[in-house]
């Protein structure tokens, strides 16, 4: 069997680009082979930065001959059909085809095409120009003579020459010819650039690679990362140093060269002062050379010696590659010296005030004003939070003298975190943010946990980071994410798509992670609503003077009464420069009356003017919160939980929830109701009925309403509903759930009365009595453990109408011919989906 | 002899110009204006457009006053040469063609390390943008290789190659000198010997002064703004140019109005009177003029448009 040989030589390919690059060609040419018809028994790809090779393997010499039917229409058809038909069959008479007889369609025409094989040369000929062609590379280019035409040939950067060699092993292959780009496909490479400027002409793979090796060029990408890492360690342990391994960098660097050569440099020893991150980093990201350690006979500290890899073996050795390359090292190290003192110079001398102060003159956004005003609205959220984060899982917040210290820590935490970014170090290397401003903190006495939570906030960065645990780390972390998802939500800068700009997807799995991982439990809607509240008043100076009204008018009580003591702070912050009744607020505050009206009445302002202008939080609200349900469903299913299971406690628990509805909703319900007394300002008197009257309605009778916010508690109830089902009273409570569930929804759809309310009366039966008994009792008790977020109990306490709906099922026929028995039990069926939809909605859960 | 690149800076120079005069280039003067970089000389910028076969070097003085330090620090200018060529189109062997002049001025790559690493250049206020690498030598990188894909918000069609040299750090390698200020200027010895630091030392100080605490913020915008009216309305003008009854687009006259504007902002940047909001802001207009130019440029006789028709 022939094997192919395909090399596609060009000026040097980005690093970081030629492992996929030569993966897809494999996969664009193995494609193509395969859809003409041939096949081949293996096939294996290569990369060097100047080259990508496929070496492909028992392709099949010829593609089969194929025969083809294609039926047309009947022999009466008219003309044109006829016509088109021959046409698109590629014949030129009627007498080229064939008539069949169909029982069904009579007399009608067939085409039988043969389509000869085709030679595996031509077939690949064919094939090749548009592989290359349209090539996927993230960027690519024109270049030369030929890019005066119009639609030019566009490569990652200049093609130079193509190999592509077609045989059997037995005989002298030939090259498939084709043209691209002005580039004919030939025999022909070139080794390495400097020791092997001559023309290689090649046959097949195992002469190419053997050539090429001659040549100065390590085909094989693992190779040469194997001889890097090996060629490093000795001469790391030939010096008694250890090498810092850093597989991103190896890839990196295997893909700078062809020919690796491993080559020991020095820097100056002072420079070992700096912090040791901040030379790996120099080191690895701006020189791509390797940091190595002290080994065993040392204390494992940093060592001024570097690992450089070059694409050459030098005629001295390497002595000047060494010298130069050490000498750009020691002009970066110095230049990070020089950094690292001037900052140090100024914390010592001035604090962090100054960088503080720096923080107001630069934007954050925008649309979202300066890192200052960002910093202020953190300040305020992780003080909040701390308590909160602070306290053992499952118990109250803490308060008094231990919340009063944790509040301290966080907010001054949250003050510098960010004061690192107005440092010399961080505005030259940007990635050291965090670790920098925790350094700078110690050297300026702060707590410990304050320097911690610098470098932690930051975290975590994805879904393998580690998770902060020091609680206040973790509260300024929160606060921090929750306040930059908040605020982009509020612009409208969300992520679609695969365009996530800000990394919003990743500060919200951040959330979902430091809750989980730390146990801590918090209504996420409420927290939201808090960050929005900050968001407004950080905007104040800069947006609409109505905006503390606007905050009333968009809560409802319920909301309000919550966040009581943060609207007054709001209201109260305000200078009040428009004819508006202060105390009207307040007073809308107690929830005896409504303030928007009340502070619509006593101002200039048409209430709609001030709703139009801002987004409404009870919108960021929800579609903020069902984002984070998104994540959390990834966060879960990456646990290995069952995804089923997450939608069921989902769409069980966003039924009620301790904030909603949501004053989103809430024009619906007024409209309902008549006037709207928020938008209806010229009427509006104290004596209107407060405006969210409507909206804070009592849980649905039956539905326990358990928060849909606490992303922790959804875990618990997802892990609690998985081992239920994993048991034979889950298992068979699930199956008379649906059957309940089924039968109930058949009912509906015919139209069939369902009884409002079970009636004891109607019972006819001792299985409907005792059905009914434990649908109370169960209802009753799992309602209960789910208030104590005790969903174990819950469940066992449903798994008790286990044989009572078994039993039901057994010996009662749902369809009385009674039409009010009927409904009666038709109401049954309902409880018993209700009784379960207190921990789950079982119709979303699978088998 | 005085012009060996290995103890003379203007030597190295002298080479570049010997190498690429050889190849056919024309070897053209620094341009007569403040410039942040060797591309924004017309003789990259502007003849990059159009069909017509260009191929220049020189040498260009470049601007980058927030690099000022003052003259201490041993790598750091705020004004530094650049040695530029531009081949028109790019020649099938313009790698080749570089490693040749690195070797005419003694870097010998069999004893240095030389890498093509990925570079992709962009110039938000020229409009432009094309793929290419740094060089690096030994570590460090000593000159930008670009195959120009789109200049003043046109296609290049041909598409050009442009190397760009950073003469003083190449000086410092060939010379084997740590600090520029230390670089043999002329090739001279002992009493003739003169540095880099007796000529541009004081210079540096002086400017470094000027650009970040003196240099009066009201007038450079004022600058900007002037500029920017200029440059548009020089385009404005008539085609026809009624004195000669001929047509004469002023391409060249506005471009250099778009390269004031284009500088002047540079020195803002460094007073730090430039929010990051109003960066992007200054950064679109000076893009503007450059685009206005570039298709100025087009319908002028270099930039092609008398030799279609």
């Amino acid at each position: 069997m022939p094997d192919l040989l395909l090399e596609l030589r060009s000026e040097e390919i980005p690093a970081r680009m030629q492992r996929k690059a030569a993966g897809d060609l494999k996969k664009l040419v193995t494609d193509a082979l395969v859809e003409a018809g041939l096949t081949y028994e293996g096939a294996k790809e290569y990369w060097t930065p100047r080259r990508l090779t496929l070496d492909l393997r028992g392709l099949t010499a010829r593609s089969a001959d194929v025969k083809e039917e294609r039926k047309g229409p009947r022999v009466d058809a008219p003309e044109k059909a006829i016509e088109g038909f021959l046409r698109g069959a590629g014949l030129s008479s009627v007498e080229e085809a064939e008539t069949r007889t169909d029982p069904k369609k009579g007399e009608f025409l067939v085409a039988v095409i043969n389509k000869p094989g085709r030679a595996a040369e031509e077939i690949i000929a064919d094939a090749m120009p548009a592989i290359i062609q349209n090539f996927p590379w993230p960027k690519s280019m024109r270049w030369g003579e030929k890019s005066r035409e119009a639609g030019s040939m566009k490569w990652v950067r200049p093609l130079q020459s193509i190999i592509c060699t077609f045989g059997p092993e037995t005989e002298e292959p030939v090259v498939v010819p084709f043209e691209v780009g002005g580039l004919k496909a030939g025999n022909v490479t070139y080794g390495h650039r400097f020791h092997a400027p001559d023309a290689i002409t090649v046959r097949r793979f195992d002469d190419y690679v053997s050539a090429l090796e001659k040549a100065k060029v390590v085909l094989d990408a693992e190779r040469r990362k194997d001889i890097i890492k090996n060629d490093a360690k000795n001469l790391a342990f030939a010096k008694g140093l250890e090498l810092v391994e850093d597989e991103a960098l190896l890839e990196e660097v295997g893909n700078l060269v062809e020919w690796p050569v491993a080559i020991m440099g020095e820097f100056d020893e002072a420079f070992l002062d700096i912090p040791p991150e901040v030379i790996r980093l120099t080191i690895k990201e701006n020189q791509k050379c390797f940091v190595l350690r002290k080994g065993a006979l040392g204390d494992g500290s940093l060592s001024n010696n570097f690992l450089l890899v070059a694409n050459i073996e030098a005629t001295d050795g390497g002595k000047e590659i060494a010298h130069g390359n050490a000498k750009v090292v020691n002009a970066r190290l110095g230049d990070a010296k020089f950094f690292w003192e001037t900052d140090l110079h100024a914390i010592k001398t001035d604090g962090f005030a100054p960088w503080l102060e720096k923080l107001n003159q630069v934007t954050f956004h925008a649309k979202l004003g300066t890192q200052g005003e960002r910093v202020q609205r953190i300040m305020a959220l992780a003080e909040e939070l701390a308590p909160v984060v602070g306290a053992d899982p499952g118990q109250e917040a803490l308060s008094g003298e231990a919340a009063k210290g944790i509040k301290e820590r966080a907010k001054r935490a949250a003050e510098i975190c960010k004061a690192d970014l107005n440092s010399a170090m961080v505005y030259e290397f940007p990635e050291l943010q965090g670790l920098m401003g925790k350094r700078y903190a110690e050297r300026a006495g702060e707590d410990a946990s304050v320097a911690l939570t610098a470098e932690e906030h930051w975290k975590p960065q994805g879904p393998s980071d580690d998770v902060p645990t020091d609680p206040v780390a973790v509260a300024v972390a929160l606060a921090d994410k929750l306040d930059t998802l908040v605020g982009f939500w509020a612009i409208d800068e969300k992520p679609t798509g695969s365009k996530d700009p800000y990394a919003l997807r990743r500060a919200a799995l951040a959330v979902t992670r430091l809750l989980q991982e730390n146990s801590i439990q918090i209504n996420l809607q409420n927290w939201i609503l808090r960050a929005i509240i900050r968001h407004l008043k950080s905007q104040q100076r800069s947006a609409h003077p109505l905006w503390p009204v606007y905050v009333c008018l968009r809560l409802n009580n319920h909301q309000m009464e919550y966040l009581s003591v943060m609207v007054d702070e709001v209201v109260s912050d305000h200078d009040f420069k428009f004819n508006l009744d202060a105390e009207a607020i307040v007073v809308g505050l107690d929830g005896n009356s409504n303030p928007a009206t009340a502070i619509a009445a006593s101002s200039n302002y048409q209430t709609e003017e001030i709703l139009d202008r801002f987004p409404a939080p009870n919108s960021i609200v929800s579609d903020l919160l069902s984002f984070f349900h998104d994540r959390l469903k990834v966060y879960l299913r990456d646990q290995g939980a069952r995804h089923d299971l997450i939608d069921a406690v989902l769409s069980q628990s966003s039924e009620g929830s301790p904030l909603s509805p949501l004053v989103g909703e809430m024009s619906a319900q007024q409209t309902e109701g008549g006037t709207s007394p928020a938008l209806d300002q010229k009427n509006a008197s104290a004596a209107s009925p407060p405006l969210s009257s409507a909206t804070t309605s009592p849980p649905q009778g039956g539905r326990m309403g358990a928060s849909n916010d606490d992303l922790l508690m959804i875990t618990r109830r997802v892990e609690a509903l998985g081992s239920f089902l994993s048991t034979d009273d889950g298992k068979n409570l699930l199956a008379g759930t649906k059957r309940a569930a089924n039968i109930l929804a058949a009912e509906e759809k015919k139209k069939t009365e369902v009884a409002d309310a079970i009636s004891a009366d109607l019972f006819e039966t001792d299985e409907e009595r005792a059905l009914f008994d434990s649908l109370e009792e169960a209802e009753n008790f799992a309602t209960q453990a789910i208030e104590k977020e005790d969903f174990a109990k819950a469940m066992e306490f449903l798994s008790q109408l286990r044989a009572p709906v078994d039993a039901f099922f057994e010996n009662v026929m749902v369809n009385a011919e009674d039409t009010k028995v009927r409904a009666n039990r038709l109401a049954l069926m309902k409880r018993i989906r209700d009784a379960t939809g207190t921990v789950a909605d079982f119709s979303k859960i699978e088998g | 002899m005085a012009h060996d690149p290995k103890n003379s800076f203007q030597g190295l120079i002298l080479t570049l110009h010997e190498y690429w005069a050889d190849y056919g280039c024309v070897i053209l003067q620094p341009y007569d204006m403040e410039v942040g970089a060797g591309t924004f000389h017309p003789a990259t910028t502007l003849r990059a457009l159009g069909p017509k076969p260009w191929n220049a070097a020189y040498v260009q003085p470049s601007r980058r006053p927030t690099d000022g330090r003052y003259g201490e620090n041993p790598n750091r200018l705020q004004h530094y040469y650049q040695y530029q060529v531009l081949l028109k189109p790019s020649p099938p062997d313009l790698q080749e063609l570089y490693l040749g002049s690195l070797r005419a001025i003694g870097i010998d790559p069999d004893l240095h390390d030389i890498r093509f690493v990925e570079d992709d250049w962009e110039s938000p206020t020229l409009g432009a943008w094309g793929l290419g690498w740094e060089v690096w030598c030994d570590g460090m990188e000593v000159s930008q290789f670009t195959y120009f894909q789109q200049i003043c918000g046109q296609e290049c069609s041909p598409v050009s190659g442009e190397l760009t040299y950073g003469l003083e750090r190449l000086a410092m390698y060939v010379q084997g000198v740590d600090d520029v200020y230390d670089l043999n200027f002329n090739g001279g010895s002992d009493n003739n010997k003169v540095t880099y630091g007796e000529v541009f030392q004081q210079t540096e100080r002086e400017y470094s002064r000027w650009n970040f605490d003196i240099a009066d913020t009201d007038t450079l915008l004022k600058h900007f703004e002037d500029a920017e009216e200029e440059c548009k309305r020089i385009l404005d003008a008539d085609a026809i140019d009624p004195k000669k009854d001929r047509e004469i687009i002023m391409a060249h006259p506005a471009y250099d109005q778009c390269i004031k504007a284009s500088h002047v902002f540079n020195l803002l940047d460094a007073r730090g009177v430039i929010s990051v909001t109003e960066r992007q802001n200054y950064i679109g207009r000076v893009r503007d003029l450059s685009k206005a130019c570039g298709e100025a440029f087009l319908k002028t006789e270099a930039g092609g448009a008398l030799a279609e028709a």
